[in-house]
């Protein structure tokens, strides 16, 4: 008695040929593949499944031997993450096979009732499996990729900067959560430390919104920094953010608050002791002008 | 027994905990700078926590509470060098240490404390006024 796969293997041009026609009909986003990449992709893929031999059985999907067919189609659900396909014609790619193995069982065991019921329903349930690995391959990917960019955005989003010897400033930008600003709370604070700064700067301009946990960490951080002997001048604050403050009843009456960082690391250098003042002009002919 | 020393420095006051904090030391130390600022008649007390890496909230409130009597005895209080650890720890307390002056190291804390001691005796010297009359 002839096994599926070994039958597969005698027609398999056969199944190329059809499978090839269904991809060609059902393929979409003509405009991210071309037929011609996805016609070598199928024939890889077949290749692949029929090169496990006749010993393995298709049941058995979690059995060694069909690893290099799992890393291929996990590698091209990969690629196609990349391109911008949907999991859903990813699956389609692989389930788009059955058809054309079908009409092979059926043109085999046609007459045999039974038979014909039986090997229809492993290849079926093969190539759902595979489908869904494609799927699971697909998430997993995505889920890397999220995980790789929270990092990234972790730790590129809390940078202290000094502003002059003394003034440090912490530019904000995104949306604060709770293990973000616990972070920007750590790094401001050692910061302060670091620089021995009377004197430090939050602008929250680059914050889309304020709600009450926000606010909540933002005084936790600012009393924090006067604890430690630092005064803290929050500046950046748009109208809407300031509407909703206000709206939300948060209180910021012992916060000194600036429109802008520019007003703010003016108040710092005057709470300092220092001051800003044009340089002289040599021509006053010029400054006159430019007064105007 | 442990005690943590009290140094004068002219009219002022100087606290240095080096050690960690228990229960019983920080009440002795109450104690004993109430004390002293009445005996000398300090005229401001900074109290030094850079050494100090731990803290909880008896701590946190007696801490509190020492700076509280000292500006009770007339002696401006500071206290400086603060960890950011121990800073976090205070404000999610909730112990937040209202009114009470802080500074970034031993030298800003002093020139606060000789910057608010000669804020309260220029106006119109009162106090060396009332004491010579």
């Amino acid at each position: 008695m002839t096994s599926l796969l070994a039958s597969l293997q005698e027609n398999r041009d056969a199944i190329l040929k059809d499978w090839t026609q269904q991809l060609r009909t059902t393929l979409q986003r003509r405009d991210l593949l071309n037929v011609g990449e996805l016609e070598s992709q199928a024939a890889e893929m077949l290749a692949a499944i029929l090169q496990v031999g006749p010993a393995t059985k298709l049941e058995e999907f979690g059995a060694p031997a069909w690893r290099p067919v799992k890393d291929l189609v996990a590698s091209l659900s990969a690629s196609r993450a990349a391109l911008g396909f949907t999991p859903s014609e990813t699956a389609l790619f692989v389930l788009s096979l059955k058809p054309a193995i079908f009409t092979q069982i059926r043109g085999k065991w046609g007459n045999d009732g039974d038979r014909l019921f039986s090997e229809i329903s492993a290849a079926d349930g093969f190539l759902d499996k595979l489908a869904l690995h494609t799927t699971d391959s697909y998430i997993h990917g995505r889920d890397q990729l999220i995980a790789r960019q929270q990092e990234d955005m972790l730790e590129l989003s809390t940078p202290v900067v000094t502003l002059w010897d003394g003034i440090v400033a912490l530019p904000l930008i995104g949306t604060l959560d709770s293990a973000r600003t616990q972070v920007v709370m750590e790094s401001l604070l050692q910061a302060i430390v670091q620089t021995s700064s009377r004197y430090a700067i939050i602008d929250i301009t680059g914050v889309p919104t304020v709600d009450t946990l926000v606010a909540q960490h933002l005084l936790k951080t600012i009393t924090a920094a006067r604890l430690m002997g630092a005064e803290c001048i929050l500046s950046g604050i748009r109208p809407q953010i300031a509407q909703t403050i206000v709206h939300l009843g948060i209180n910021l009456q012992d916060i000194v608050t600036k429109a802008k960082l520019a007003d703010a690391f003016r108040m710092a250098l005057e709470a300092s002791g220092r001051k800003v003042v044009r340089a002289e002009r040599s021509a006053p002919a010029d400054s006159a002008q430019r007064a105007l | 027994m442990e005690r943590i020393p009290i140094l004068r420095i002219g009219t002022y006051l100087l606290v240095t905990i080096q050690v960690d904090m228990h229960d019983q030391l920080a009440l002795t130390l109450q104690t004993d700078l109430t004390d002293r600022i009445a005996e000398v008649g300090a005229r401001g007390v900074l109290i030094d926590i850079s050494a100090l890496e731990i803290v909880d909230s008896y701590i946190g409130r007696t801490l509190a509470n020492i700076a509280s009597m000292a500006r009770v005895l007339d002696a401006a209080t500071v206290v400086v060098g603060m960890q950011p650890a121990v800073a976090i720890t205070l404000v999610e307390l909730g112990m937040t240490l209202p009114g009470i002056h802080t500074a970034m190291d031993v030298d800003s804390g002093m020139q606060f404390l000789r910057r608010s001691v000669r804020d309260a005796e220029d106006p119109d010297d009162w106090r060396r006024n009332s004491t010579e009359e």
